[in-house]
């Protein structure tokens, strides 16, 4: 096995120094709120956006992203670079990347624990891998070659899965922590991923989620599954973030915030899109969690 | 180890259902695996499917939705996207449509296609400033160097010369004008361009749209004008500088050949 390397002490120094997403609750920005988002300024932490659908040369989107991003803190949030794909990271895509990030200076970039492109196609999902030495070592090299491209540390975020792979020779949650721990990314917990996974592969999700690496959390997803079964008749969910966040996410979620204390918060929606104020309502939820937390943790609460 | 589980063999049975789910997926019940690889098999082929739906929505509308859905999966197949900028994905869709035998009992889809990949192209461009105009006065009252003035446009203007009546067709379906008093057969000159954040589509004559044309090539005035005039002479090239100048559509003009704003 190469030596991929130790932390990278300056990613691992930038969260302490450099700008970072409040620790409060965040909405995904869909084009179709961009109006709302501007008359009505709500008292959100952040907004989110894929980097993808921003790597046009202009219009409205880069209009209304440039008005809104002067009220708020902006995560960008990346569902291209394949950083769990066995092909070198596509250097055009990177650059790409780059140029969005220079030109709106986002508190926070992230990506998958994924694969999404091979042999040149790119096949617009979130793709699994086995959790291996194989893949440890690409993913590791993927990282530090984003980390060093855009000069900042990333967070890289636990997948949703719907299969397992018999060359895997550890659990995931070991996996995300051998990475975190070699690269100095930190971790964008999907709650709802976690959710999905651990009810799809029998895992016990309080297991998991204690497994992780929680002191590098830098961002808490949730968002809503859609359910079908197996073929035994054994619940199979899946992550379309096209329902409200369930019950057992909620759940879930106190718990992600007794173990870690007040971090920013997405609430994911891409699909069934309700009107604004539904999706506010439910991203503000989320906001009264973590005011309740931080009443219970006022010493983190200040250092976040 | 690899050969088993590799992204190769899972990403060639994604597209292909005719393929076996790949080698060394397991599940921890023992369920079926090629029940739970089915899953990405169908996050692949709708999630394209969809994107493609919202670009094309009036070649949707016009061979109904689950036509529209099967020539979508057909397309997705045979040419998957090989960028992960889904915005430009169905650049090739219209040629596509063209060659499509079942879509052959509606000869203007591939032209629909076309009007609304413009539509996608315009909408995306890059933001540039109109060219102010007292520099375009100035540059039109020397009657002496007009005809080898340089005409900038704007990299949103998109056209699309159709032997259909692609615009009005169009139109209809955003609720402008009756789809039945429609003659598909009547060609039509479609002007796509983006003013401020607006999107406009609308028609031109043949003459105005070789006009347009030949100084998107970077043709001097005189040559855009002589184009023109081969398919309506005399050609006053006025009405046209006007409804140019009037959108926002020329964003510099003098005498150097300067390049064109790049176009994705």
């Amino acid at each position: 096995m190469s030596d991929v390397g130790k932390p990278r002490a300056a990613f691992a120094a930038a969260r302490c120094g450099g700008a970072s997403l409040p620790a409060a609750a965040g909405l995904g920005l869909k084009p179709e709120h961009f109006l709302d988002v501007l008359e009505t300024k709500p008292a959100l932490g952040f907004f989110e956006i894929h980097a993808e659908n921003y790597m046009v040369p202009g219009g409205p989107f880069h209009h209304y992203l440039g008005r809104i991003r002067t009220d708020h803190a902006l995560s960008i949030h990346g569902v291209g670079l394949s950083i769990g794909g066995e092909a070198p990271l596509d250097e055009v895509h990177l650059d790409r990347l780059a140029a969005l990030i220079d030109r709106y200076q986002p508190e926070s970039f992230s990506e998958h624990l994924a694969w999404s492109s091979h042999g040149g196609t790119f096949y617009n999902d979130l793709l699994p891998a086995p959790f291996d030495a194989a893949t440890l070592r690409r993913v590791c090299e993927h990282i530090d070659r984003v980390q060093s491209r855009l000069g900042r540390r990333m967070l890289l975020e636990n997948p949703a899965t719907y299969v397992e792979f018999a060359a895997s020779d550890r659990d995931e949650a070991t996996f995300i922590g051998e990475v975190v721990a070699r690269t100095g990314c930190g971790l964008l917990l999907d709650l709802n991923n976690a959710y999905v996974s651990c009810t799809n592969h029998g895992r016990d999700v309080q297991a998991y989620l204690r497994a992780l690496p929680l002191a590098a959390v830098g961002e808490i997803h949730l968002a809503g599954f859609a359910r079908q079964v197996d073929s035994l008749g054994a619940p199979l969910l899946i992550d379309s973030h096209g329902a409200p966040v369930a019950e057992v996410v909620w759940a879930l979620y106190d718990e992600a915030l007794r173990l870690i204390g007040p971090v920013a918060t997405l609430l994911e929606r891409d699909n069934d899109l309700p009107a604004f104020p539904v999706l506010l309502a439910e991203a503000l939820a989320a906001g009264r969690r973590l005011d309740a937390c931080r009443a219970l943790h006022p010493l983190r609460a200040q250092a976040a | 180890m690899s050969g088993v589980a590799d992204n190769g063999a899972f990403a060639a049975a994604l597209l292909d259902p005719g393929q076996p789910a790949p080698p060394g997926l397991v599940s921890w019940n023992g369920s079926d695996p090629a029940q739970r690889f089915a899953v990405y098999r169908n996050n692949v082929t709708v999630s394209l499917v969809d994107a493609l739906s919202e670009t094309f929505p009036v070649v949707r509308q016009l061979v109904g939705e689950s036509f529209f859905r099967a020539m979508a999966r057909e397309f997705v197949r045979r040419s998957p996207p090989r960028s992960p900028v889904l915005a430009w994905y169905g650049d090739a869709f219209a040629a596509f449509v063209a060659a499509f035998p079942p879509a052959a009992g509606v000869p203007y889809l591939a032209d629909m296609a076309r009007l609304e990949y413009a539509r996608v192209l315009a909408f995306h461009a890059a933001d540039v400033a109109p060219a102010a105009l007292a520099d375009v006065a100035a540059c039109l009252a020397e009657p002496v160097s007009l005809p080898s003035l340089r005409l900038h446009l704007q990299p949103s203007l998109r056209l699309i010369d159709s032997p259909f009546a692609i615009v009005s067709l169009w139109g209809a379906h955003q609720g402008v004008g009756d789809l039945a008093t429609i003659d598909p057969l009547q060609p039509e000159c479609a002007l796509v361009l983006r003013q401020g954040l607006s999107l406009a589509v609308m028609t031109v004559p043949p003459a105005a749209g070789r006009f347009i044309a030949a100084l998107q090539l970077g043709a001097a005035l005189g040559d855009a004008v002589r184009e023109a005039s081969m398919a309506e002479a005399p050609f006053d090239p006025a009405p046209t500088l006007g409804l140019l100048i009037g959108h926002d559509l020329l964003v510099g003009i003098g005498q150097s050949p300067e390049k064109q704003g790049e176009q994705p």
